[in-house]
């Protein structure tokens, strides 16, 4: 057996693909960056307003909340930190997560042609997806940086903590995609669960709100939610440490993610090699 | 000589539904097995008597028991009947789906080319697209650059670079495409079918660049087609499959007159009706197949210039009558080239299917074939869109002499099938 592995660069038998799927990932990394350049090239292709739409999305939305949580139910603020900022500082993580959860979920679906055709670790679509999402994330800062000069709001040292929080967005996105892509090349069912949870997630998630609206004891069940972590970190981080951060529940909505991240790429992993066969 | 390929004990089965017809598994229907599974047990030990579960999953062997040795610089043809595993290899090899059981061993790097265009994006330009294909197939981006103008130039396409490829006809697409593929320097190089597309100048042309790959660099190239004329001019070996199974590997020639005498075999031996590799929505079947001479009598060998009627006997399984259908008939030489194509809309005959059963008949008047063996593929749609049957290898039939010429000639049935007369002024 050993004799045989030393003299051919690659063997192939059932069950054995998991030895060197990371060199692979690593050797693919072209591909990767193709596939996101692809993605960001043709997201905008045939819009007059191109990238702006990025910008555009999450702003309305922002105006949106900010008249129906801040001045129709006239929801408190943290501090004294102007409402749009409060909302926007919780657009930008939601938004991010949303629209990567909802495409990568869907992504294998719509590269099924490659994924029958071509092999490559499969892993890549999914997380190319999160890739370019993450690039409209970032250009939706812009507007971030519009509100505070507009508000006079000068961010304190805290948000030197933003990339980790960013870090962590990243994370559970990629997170909750990897797992609900792979279910969907089995089971279309979540083509509909999916916006399903999105829409839902965005009210029981503190996106319109501060989650200090949220009673003490319920803190740490709320938290359960992982994107509560992240949206308090960012909060919290933007506004300077006007909003409060509830530390147990943020250290919980940590491990989630993490214990969330690791199953997804077991149940990827081992879903994978059966995607071309029934997809 | 090394060996790059080393095939063992190949095997590869699916399961296939039987009762679920829809494409996937929907969670519905998971969840109700589950439940219908426990009711069962439940059953079970109250009643202590066992209870008949009907098979809902039967296993298909795609593959069985595969053996082979590939040495380096090869060329490999692999070749069968649709269905018998070419595809199914092919993907194996290239590590898109994993093997059942046994083992493949590859020494050097590996291309596969499945299909021309993959991950093209008919949103991006040629120049976009020239960049991510190369990328999907393997190529690293230093390479593509160095090798960007001889790209295309091949693929003729030069003016459009700047075009989204949606605008590009079809013609363009395939030939950037294939430009692409072409450009591919692997160490193994494996190809499926892609010659079937592109006009007949071009094809030429990829097989030219396939048969330079290989001698000039010694590169391997495992080749699947059912165009035994471009098997029989790029590969020197061959590996007939049948039903999943490996039952010939060796020299071309041989494959390739082994490979056509066990398709005429196997089909002649079972009766249209009972022939299970067809496609079609099953709504009509077409049930045996008749050629009569102008006595009305039914012949097997035919003559060239005489006038012949190929009955097409059908059941119709939906009960519901179709009017103004297509028919189409195909013959085929002993090499699986298409030499006629006859259909009924060609010559504006109107065709309608009864509620039951009948017959669709076709007359040729001066039979147009030199001398050879055939066979023939019949074909019957609703405008195109619904294909109610289609299927290959119906009868093999030979065309044993004749007098089309009325000189006595039979032209040259060794160059060219098809006869024609022609003034010589």
């Amino acid at each position: 057996m050993a004799e045989i592995n030393n003299e051919f660069d690659l063997v192939i038998e059932s069950g054995r693909s998991g030895k060197n799927y990371w060199n692979d990932l690593w050797r693919f990394r072209e591909l990767f960056l193709f596939l996101a350049w692809r993605d960001i090239l043709v997201r905008y292709k045939q819009t007059v307003i191109g990238l702006s739409w990025s910008l555009i999305r999450p702003f309305l939305t922002m105006v949106v909340m900010t008249i129906i949580f801040g001045k129709l139910a006239k929801m408190p603020t943290d501090g004294n930190v102007p409402y749009p900022i409060l909302v926007y500082a919780a657009m930008l993580p939601w938004q991010f997560f949303s629209t990567s959860f909802s495409e990568a979920s869907n992504s294998l679906i719509t590269n099924s042609n490659m994924l029958t055709k071509i092999y490559f670790p499969r892993l890549i679509i999914p997380a190319s997806t999160v890739i370019v999402n993450f690039v409209d994330f970032l250009i939706s800062f812009i507007i971030l940086i519009g509100l505070m000069i507009w508000y006079h709001f000068v961010p304190s040292w805290t948000i030197l903590y933003l990339p980790l929080f960013l870090v962590l967005a990243f994370l559970s996105a990629i997170g909750a995609g990897l797992y609900v892509a792979a279910l969907n090349v089995k089971y279309r069912d979540f083509r509909y669960i999916v916006p399903f949870v999105v829409q839902f997630g965005m009210y029981i998630s503190p996106v319109g709100f501060s989650s200090n609206n949220i009673p003490e004891k319920w803190r740490l069940l709320y938290s359960i939610n992982p994107m509560v972590g992240v949206i308090d970190g960012f909060r919290w981080s933007i506004s300077g440490g006007e909003s409060q951060v509830y530390l147990p529940g943020m250290f919980l909505s940590i491990g989630l993610i993490v214990i969330l991240l690791i199953f997804s790429l077991w149940y990827f992993r081992k879903m994978e090699k059966s995607f071309a066969d029934i997809i | 000589m090394s060996v790059v390929i080393k095939v063992e004990h190949l095997s590869k089965s699916y399961s296939i539904r039987h009762q679920g017809q829809s494409h996937y598994v929907a969670l519905r229907d998971v969840i109700a097995e589950k439940v219908k599974g426990t009711l069962h047990k439940t059953k079970k030990l109250v009643t202590n008597k066992p209870v008949l579960k009907t098979p809902v999953k039967e296993e298909f062997w795609a593959l069985s028991d595969i053996n082979f040795e590939v040495q380096q610089g090869d060329r490999i043809g692999i070749i069968g009947r649709n269905g018998a595993g070419k595809s199914t290899l092919l993907k194996v090899l290239s590590r898109i789906t994993e093997p059942t059981h046994g083992r493949i061993s590859i020494n050097g790097r590996i291309a596969s080319l499945l299909e021309v265009g993959t991950g093209f994006h008919p949103e991006l330009t040629g120049r976009e697209n020239i960049f991510l294909n190369g990328a999907v197939l393997g190529m690293h981006r230093t390479e593509i650059k160095t090798k960007f103008d001889e790209i295309v130039n091949f693929s003729g396409v030069e003016k459009f670079l700047d075009t989204p490829v949606k605008r590009y006809s079809s013609g363009m697409y395939v030939r950037l495409a294939f430009a692409v593929a072409a450009h591919l320097e692997p160490e193994i190089l494996i190809v499926d079918e892609v010659l079937a597309v592109g006009d007949a100048e071009f094809q030429k042309k990829c097989l030219g660049k396939m048969q330079d790959v290989s001698q000039k660099g010694g590169r391997t190239v495992i080749f699947v087609s059912h165009n035994m004329a471009a098997i029989e001019s790029l590969c020197q070996q061959v590996i007939l499959l049948n039903a999943g199974k490996q039952i010939f590997k060796g020299l071309t020639r041989e494959g390739i007159s082994n490979y056509l005498n066990n398709s005429f075999y196997s089909s002649s031996l079972l009766s249209l009706a009972d022939r299970a590799d067809r496609t079609g929505n099953g709504k009509v079947k077409f049930m045996d197949f008749k050629i009569l001479d102008d006595n009305n009598e039914y012949v097997d060998s035919l003559l060239s210039g005489n006038t012949y009627t190929f009955e097409l006997k059908y059941k119709n399984f939906s009960k519901l009558a179709f009017k103004n259908v297509k028919a189409c008939l195909e013959i085929y030489d002993d090499r699986d080239n298409l030499v006629l194509f006859l259909r009924n809309d060609f010559t504006n005959d109107i065709i309608d299917i009864n509620q039951d059963s009948g017959s669709i008949k076709c007359k040729i008047e001066n039979l147009p074939l030199a001398m050879g063996t055939y066979y023939f593929a019949l074909y019957i749609s609703i405008n195109d869109l619904e294909t109610l049957d289609l299927i290959f290898n119906v009868k093999y039939t030979e065309v044993v002499g004749g007098n089309f010429f009325g000189t006595g000639s039979q032209g040259l049935p060794n160059q060219c099938k098809i006869l024609t007369k022609t003034q010589w002024i």
